[in-house]
């Protein structure tokens, strides 16, 4: 099995990422620190195992967002996001 | 003055795990299961999201999976359609095991970017493999709920594939929602298929996609589900016929397939 096989949708974090924000961000823009581009966290790659997730730009495959379960802990690494819009009603979406 | 705080901001509640209670189950196809579920307080949906399921063992063991939901938005209940994965860890519990009465934890509904809604408009081009199904369902539930004027705006194309015919999920309400005129379904076979099948008889491939698809110039809002290959390959050839990569909405279910 290939590990492209693997890969889902940002859209698949959706649950794990409404532990962690108030807000559903899976139609939120973010723009990737790495490339620029701008794309819904929905939309993009994403990566799960054991211990947490990681969300890939769809463009240049930088690590957008990296988040990891540790006994107490939520680790949420942002510092591939260069700027995040979040529509704040359905509508905007 | 001090502004007014917004109120047009929907802030949704803490997403929490609560207790469903299977209120009816229904086979679909020989690997595939209708559950559906009474959710008290449950706070709506929109077509297209999912929920979680977790299983918890006596010894503490935890597993979770996220299943689309089936059912539309104008329904009371939340219908999941579980495909029965051989060596799943969950879904042979949901298919086998879970029965009337019987209570399974979910959290949802969730997800806010693969959704469709009748104010989103179209055309809708729909394109599923296997049980990528299941989500367009609920939008294509939610689109027949709509006014007979709303509809006819919305004229909608389904490309679903399938294993065999026996492998066709929804394969009865398909055909009616067919009957309707701004409705078409299109059937592809990947492995078997009866003598006087009327439909393709081999994978989705751009040829196909050309030719019951929209044209890129009517700009539909597409949205792919099924096996990540699948998904992948439809995604890419839709582009290259000239569809905005922003109107070509994907989920990917993975490897299996």
């Amino acid at each position: 099995m290939q590990v492209e096989d693997m890969r889902l949708d940002g859209n698949a974090a959706a649950g794990t990422l409404r532990e962690i924000f108030a807000l559903d961000v899976t139609a939120a823009l973010a723009q990737c620190a790495c490339c620029g581009t701008v794309a819904p966290m929905g939309a993009l790659l994403e990566y799960g195992h054991g211990m947490g997730v990681i969300l890939r730009c769809s463009s240049c495959e930088a690590a957008v967002v990296r988040i990891a379960r540790t006994p107490g802990w939520i680790r949420l690494d942002v510092s591939g996001i260069a700027f995040l819009s979040i529509p704040d009603s359905p509508a905007s979406a | 003055m001090i502004p007014e705080v917004s109120t047009t901001g929907l802030t949704p509640p803490r997403l929490e795990w609560r207790v469903a209670t299977v209120a009816r189950v229904h086979d679909e196809t020989p690997r595939a299961r209708t559950l559906v579920l009474d959710v008290p307080g449950w706070p709506g949906h929109r077509a297209g999201q999912h929920v979680d399921v977790r299983l918890v063992a006596d010894d503490g063991y935890q597993a979770q999976r996220s299943y689309s939901i089936a059912s539309a938005p104008e329904s009371t209940s939340v219908a999941l359609t579980v495909e029965r994965l051989s060596d799943g860890e969950v879904s042979p519990y949901l298919c086998d095991a879970l029965g009337v009465g019987d209570g399974v934890e979910i959290r949802g509904p969730i997800g806010g970017y693969f959704v469709w809604e009748v104010a989103q408009g179209g055309p809708l081009f729909l394109v599923a493999g296997g049980s990528g199904i299941v989500p367009l369902m609920a939008m294509l539930r939610h689109h027949a709920a709509a006014l007979a004027s709303v509809r006819a705006g919305i004229p909608v194309r389904l490309l679903y594939s399938a294993r065999t015919v026996d492998d066709v999920i929804y394969r009865e309400e398909l055909a009616a929602l067919a009957a309707m005129p701004e409705v078409r379904v299109s059937l592809a076979l990947t492995r078997d298929a009866p003598r006087d099948w009327a439909g393709f008889r081999r994978r989705i491939d751009r040829a196909m996609l050309e030719e019951v698809g929209w044209p890129a110039t009517e700009m539909p809002n597409a949205f792919v589900c099924g096996p990540t290959p699948l998904v992948e390959s439809v995604a890419t050839q839709l582009v290259e016929l000239g569809h905005d990569p922003s109107r070509v909405r994907t989920e990917r279910f993975g490897p299996t397939g």
